[in-house]
């Protein structure tokens, strides 16, 4: 006992964070279901475009934002819906781990799954698509990871928001999807223009600063009304 | 001890679900160390006051009180252990990851060591790396059990706490809640076992239809005759 308030916030959010992941990487259930999917997406699109054509590079970061966020949906969906196996939730919320905390630890986790699917998937991408992105890798990375949050942060606020819900699985996707509009457009546009060889400079910094806002926003407002969320 | 200071007050607690009053001006002190039995037909409304009473749920009017705070205060939460009709494990990890998981979550500077102390006290010590999915009902209960006492909490809030337990369980949590007792510890317990409830109660509640139809002491003539509470306070 006797941890600061700051010490016990970050080891309760390390403390739900590889709780869940230990979870999962045991059963692997959203994992699997989540990389099956994207692959056949993946797979099932290089069938329609010609992998050498223009029009691919203009689709590229649709098509990976596309795939990302409902490969990511599968993941969410389990997040907080694995806490009524037993009533886990009841005793998480009971605890003195501040809720923010128990938040942030499961969106961690999130982000992480999400990440190694994507990761994952972009290697499927490389392979069926003819797609050499190796020169723009660093801000690729910086877009996706951005990207994934905000699809994470949203994803987990919603999912604590759906859990008592006997359709959540609809309701999720549902809800999460018209709130991600400006936080896919930028992710979606930064792709392209990555993929294409276009570097981030003048004509799309608009769209990283929509995306690092998004991001922001949203997280702070998520830590701040989850304990509503929680417990009304 | 009892009477030394108010545990619990609920002051005109009501709850509604949409039109449904599931509590209706519930008033109720509970002084420290006292053991009450929470008792009611089933949807009388004990679990909802239970929750409440653990801040998993806020009432719609009305005010609950733990020892002067909030319940929803992280230093309120630290003083209450719950545990309701769901063990609260993962069934993914095995019981030490899983105690370790709540003695973080309580603030213990050295979870591991918290943890192998309980999981020896429910005598789980020789499982400690297995699966809780691997576990009889029986273990899983004891493991139950472990969490709720894991932080040493001064009010215990259990929702019918030996409804399915096996009979190592039962020993288990009877010996803890009569240690609890012993210590000065507030036990409120929901319950439809009158007889094992009754014999561990200092004071009595009944509620029916979510009203408190009866508070006090419980008495001998009680003990002797576990239903006269329902037969004389309750419903036909």
């Amino acid at each position: 006992m006797g941890k600061t308030s700051v010490g016990s916030f970050l080891s309760s959010t390390v403390a739900i964070a590889s709780k869940d992941l230990r979870s999962e990487f045991r059963t692997k259930e959203a994992l699997n279901a989540s990389f099956a999917f994207s692959v056949v997406i993946l797979v099932l699109f290089s069938f329609a475009f010609d992998p050498s054509s223009e029009q691919l590079q203009t689709i590229s970061g649709g098509l990976l934002w596309v795939v990302f966020s409902f490969a990511g949906a599968l993941i969410l969906n389990r997040s907080f819906a694995r806490e009524l196996q037993n009533d886990c939730l009841d005793a998480l919320i009971s605890s003195p781990a501040p809720t923010g905390a128990l938040f942030l630890g499961k969106a961690i986790a999130n982000f992480v799954l999400l990440m190694i699917v994507e990761l994952a998937s972009l290697g499927v991408f490389a392979l069926f698509y003819d797609s050499r992105f190796g020169a723009q890798l660093l801000p690729i990375a910086l877009v996706i990871a951005l990207g994934t949050w905000g699809i994470t942060v949203i994803g987990t606020m919603f999912s604590a928001l759906t859990v008592n819900l006997r359709m959540r699985e609809m309701m999720l996707p549902t809800l999460v999807y018209p709130l991600l509009i400006p936080a896919l457009m930028a992710a979606m546009t930064l792709t392209t223009d990555l993929m294409s060889g276009t570097p981030i400079g003048k004509d799309n910094t608009i769209w990283l600063r929509v995306l690092i806002g998004f991001d922001f926003i949203y997280s702070i407002l998520s830590v701040v009304f989850i304990d509503v969320v929680l417990v009304g | 001890m009892p009477g030394d200071e108010r545990a619990l007050e609920i002051d005109r607690v009501s709850k509604y679900y949409g039109h449904f009053p599931a509590l209706r001006d519930i008033q109720l002190k509970i002084e420290a160390g006292s053991t009450l039995a929470l008792l009611g037909r089933n949807g009388a409304g004990k679990t909802t006051l239970l929750r409440i009473l653990a801040g998993l749920s806020k009432p719609s009017e009305g005010t609950v009180r733990v020892g002067g705070s909030d319940v929803r205060e992280e230093k309120t939460r630290r003083r209450i252990g719950v545990l309701g009709h769901g063990i609260s494990l993962y069934d993914e990890l095995s019981a030490i990851e899983n105690l370790k998981i709540f003695a973080t979550l309580y603030g213990y500077a050295d979870p591991g060591k918290r943890a192998g102390e309980w999981l020896e006290r429910v005598g789980l010590d020789r499982v400690r790396d297995g699966l809780v999915r691997e576990f009889s009902r029986g273990m899983r209960q004891r493991l139950a059990v472990a969490r709720a006492f894991l932080h040493d909490p001064e009010i215990l809030l259990f929702d019918e706490p030996f409804t399915a337990l096996d009979d190592r369980a039962i020993a288990v949590l009877q010996g803890l809640l009569n240690g609890a007792h012993s210590a000065g510890r507030t036990i409120i317990m929901s319950t439809h076992q009158l007889r094992e409830a009754l014999v561990l109660a200092t004071h009595v509640a009944l509620i029916q239809r979510g009203q408190l139809a009866y508070t006090g002491e419980r008495t001998q003539e009680m003990l002797d005759d576990p239903a006269y509470l329902y037969r004389t306070y309750g419903e036909n």
